[in-house]
């Protein structure tokens, strides 16, 4: 009885990687190029899940670990190209991430309901300002052009993001479902508790926040580097931060999955009721309303639920 | 060899613990050996949490010293302590709701390590076993959303005993239980005991914990007033004072003194479940127009439901009714309009506004000349509020907070007040202007009160008649100078 749910989840996830793998056969450049974006920002969505529905802190500003991710490694090869790799760039996005987030969480863990959201926010209107006034370096409002990109062809890129989120996903999923992710969830449901049973709370968050760093700010920059381009609009802005966070809650929180599926939803709403214009942001917030409102479990707790009746 | 048992395992030395200008525990010093059980008991507010939270290391102690088998904890952070051997066996769970009871148990068996992404292979054993000690066999593969509320409480005790602790510490054992469950888990307490671990058992009276405990240490506002035998501390002069007041001057009025046929407050056969916990069972009580009836019981009785449950706060079954007519269906504003305000324990002020906007908020209803008159009087019954109008009401003394909460709940013209602890964590000292304000409101108004102490010192000076509310069940009613000789086994 219990495998039911899962093993059904284990079909219907299958099914979804298969359709993916084929789709670059049979869809337009401009669809993969679509699906590229909804891919990178699965894994925003994802990691900021393993934040919120494992270790329970809401963090308002994924866009601050994501943007010094980005930032940090257009800039790099902004400055260096061509004597610099771009997976150096990459990956030293992915490493100011890691650090942004350590220097965030240390002082945001200290501090504890309301305020932790809070601080995360203050760090990314903090960030979007430093974008817009270090113009010189950072390209300021219009952006910041990048010299070099991954691949010009749009399959090539499709795989890069799609093989990137596969795995990121199995590792942030694997983690969720380890003793790690355990001891994450008791520390976000009852800190006093988990220390009470020998657990160092702060350890383990600050753990799941390096984690989350580190996969958002590896997404950002290999996102810069397909894009050719970073500004404070696709990577920053707030609104950023909402749309992951939309995505994260309608796909169902605390399932890593979910997330993923949440955002490649919303992207490809967005895109399909693009033509009628702005009532499409608004058909896009109604239905996330309904699903928040109606099943809190998002669309994977629909999944479970369905197999349960 | 008997050197060696005799030597205590936790030896706890001029424990203090400030909270700002308030010491919570002051020079608390007492030791536990291994085998034996210790019951800390004090009232609500006398420290006993706050202390076991300092052996834990959830609050960090101010001053003294903490000792498990010769090492220093104090100071240490709850999950080092934690790995020293001390257990906690929580009053109110938080399991984690989506994985199974078997799941849950074996949180408790992991490491503290971030590397350990596959967990070890005996676990899953350890688990079972641990799970067959406390009685939970039956349901490993349910949820905890699904389980009784006594299952919980075992899955609580299952986690602490795979941390294989020294020192056990048990908040409120018994509290929400059956009377067979009691029996239970008594039975699985004593095998803390039977394996030489040292048991910690922090409730609020003797009677409860008399069963199984060793010795009993009572406290009071914060310092040690008694140790001994459970029959010894009930029989030690301070505890019987703290708990059953002193010699009483009793200005009760009899009940055939009211002159109204029917009560006008009429709560019949009332019942309340939280979830799984039952928090009041049968409850009938009445009040009579113009009187004070105080309903004594600990913390966790069910004083607070009850008031909540006449106020429409929570659903009940059983019958509510006001000036005759039922309850049942009004909202908590409508109730409130009818005649009947609670002041809750927990005060409820508007921190960031005055003095003056709390009373003028709560004569909100009331026309201009009436509030000023009312204003008046209130002033006259506390004049330091007068003198602290324009003060936030967040900045005053406890003491201060009370009498405006008392002030603002006055300012809406009740015809039955309920006060629920207005003594909580307030000083003797204050405690007697609250009294005499009481006295005053009593002579000089026909107001109807319902007062909820734990304090009995407090309550039964003031009341014509008194109900014990003792675990969600009233068991005993009368006049307050028959408290002591006939309730005062429920309380001690």
């Amino acid at each position: 009885m219990r495998a039911l749910p899962s093993s059904r989840l284990f079909w219907i996830g299958l099914a979804a990687f298969l359709v993916a793998m084929a789709l670059p056969l049979y869809v337009s450049g401009y669809v993969l190029g679509l699906l590229t974006v909804a891919y990178y920002t699965a894994v925003f969505a994802m990691s900021w899940d393993l934040l919120f529905g494992f270790a329970g802190e809401v963090n308002f500003g994924p866009t601050f670990l994501i943007g010094v991710g980005a930032y940090t490694a257009g800039i790099l090869d902004a400055q260096f190209s061509p004597g610099i790799s771009v997976y150096l760039c990459i990956v030293a996005g992915a490493f100011a991430a890691v650090v942004g987030g350590v220097v965030l969480a240390l002082p945001a863990l200290r501090v504890s309901g309301p305020y932790f959201g809070l601080t995360t926010l203050v760090a990314v209107l903090m960030l979007q300002n430093f974008v817009i006034v270090a113009a010189s370096l950072t390209g300021g409002e219009i952006g910041l052009a990048v010299p070099d990109v991954l691949s010009i062809d749009a399959t090539t890129n499709y795989w890069i993001a799609f093989v990137f989120m596969a795995v990121s996903g199995a590792i942030l999923y694997g983690l969720s479902v380890s003793p790690i992710g355990l001891i994450l969830q008791a520390s976000g449901q009852d800190k006093v508790q988990a220390g009470a049973l020998g657990f160092n709370v702060t350890k383990h968050k600050l753990a799941a926040f390096i984690v989350s760093a580190f996969f958002s700010g590896l997404a950002g920059a290999l996102m810069v580097f397909y894009m050719g381009t970073a500004s404070v609009g696709t990577f920053i802005d707030v609104a950023v931060a909402v749309q992951i966070i939309i995505a994260a809650v309608i796909g169902g929180r605390r399932t890593v999955i979910g997330a993923a599926i949440g955002a490649i939803f919303l992207i490809g709403m967005g895109e399909l009721l693009r033509p009628l214009g702005e009532l499409a942001t608004l058909i896009v917030s109604v239905i996330a309303l309904a699903v928040i409102l109606f099943f809190p479990d998002g669309f994977v707790g629909m999944l479970r639920g369905g197999a349960k009746a | 060899m008997t050197d060696v048992r005799n030597a205590p395992m936790l030896e706890v030395t001029n424990l203090t613990k400030r909270f700002g200008g308030l010491v919570a525990v002051k020079n608390l010093s007492f030791s536990i050996r291994p085998g034996e059980i210790l019951g800390l008991i004090g009232p609500n507010g006398s420290g006993k949490s706050t202390a076991m939270k300092s052996i834990i290391g959830v609050e960090r102690p101010s001053a003294g010293s903490v000792k498990l088998d010769g090492e220093e904890l104090a100071g240490l952070p709850s999950h080092r302590i934690a790995r020293k051997g001390v257990g906690l066996v929580f009053q109110h769970s938080r399991p984690l709701a989506r994985q199974t009871v078997l799941e849950n148990i074996k949180v408790a068996l992991l490491p503290d390590k971030l590397t350990r992404v596959f967990a070890d292979k005996d676990v899953d054993g350890k688990a079972r076993a641990i799970a067959g000690r406390v009685g939970l066999s039956g349901v490993l593969d349910r949820k905890p959303p699904t389980l009784a509320f006594a299952d919980l409480r075992r899955l609580e005790l299952a986690k602490a005993i795979a941390r294989h602790p020294k020192l056990v510490l048990v908040d409120e054992p018994f509290a929400g239980l059956t009377a067979s469950e009691v029996a239970d888990f008594s039975d699985l307490i004593r095998e803390f005991r039977d394996e030489g671990c040292a048991v910690l058992l922090v409730d609020h009276n003797v009677k409860s914990v008399s069963a199984l405990v060793d010795r009993v240490l009572a406290m009071y506002l914060g310092e040690w007033i008694a140790e001994g035998t459970a029959a010894e501390v009930m029989q030690n002069e301070t505890v019987r004072r703290v708990y059953l007041g002193g010699a009483l001057v009793s200005t009760a009025r009899p009940e055939s003194s009211f002159s109204d046929k029917s009560p006008a407050l009429q709560v019949e056969n009332v019942g309340v479940t939280y979830g799984k916990a039952l928090a009041l069972q049968d409850v009938s009580l009445h009040v009579h127009e113009g009187e004070f009836v105080s309903l004594v019981g600990l913390n966790g009785a069910g004083k607070t439901t009850l008031f909540n449950a006449i106020s429409g706060l929570v659903p009940h079954t059983g019958e509510i009714k006001w000036a005759g007519a039922p309850l049942r269906g009004g909202t908590p504003a409508q109730i409130a309009r009818s005649g009947i305000v609670q002041c809750p324990e927990t005060r409820e002020l508007f921190g960031d506004m005055n003095v003056r906007e709390n009373l003028d908020l709560g004569g909100n209803a009331l026309d201009d000349k009436e509030r000023t008159e009312r204003l008046e009087w209130m002033f006259d019954l506390f004049p330091i509020l007068k003198a602290r109008q324009t003060q936030l009401s967040r900045t005053l003394s406890g003491g201060e907070q009370q009498m405006l909460a008392i002030a603002r709940a006055l300012m809406m013209k009740p015809k039955l007040l309920i006060l629920d602890e207005p003594t909580l964590g307030l000083a003797p000292v204050i405690l007697e202007t609250l009294s005499k304000a009481l006295d005053r409101l009593r002579e000089t108004s026909d107001i109807t009160v319902l007062l909820g102490e734990q304090n009995v010192t407090f309550a039964l000076p003031h009341a014509d008649r008194v109900y014990v509310l003792d675990h969600a069940k009233i068991v005993w009613e009368g006049p307050p100078d028959r408290f002591e000789a006939e309730a005062a086994e429920h309380y001690l």
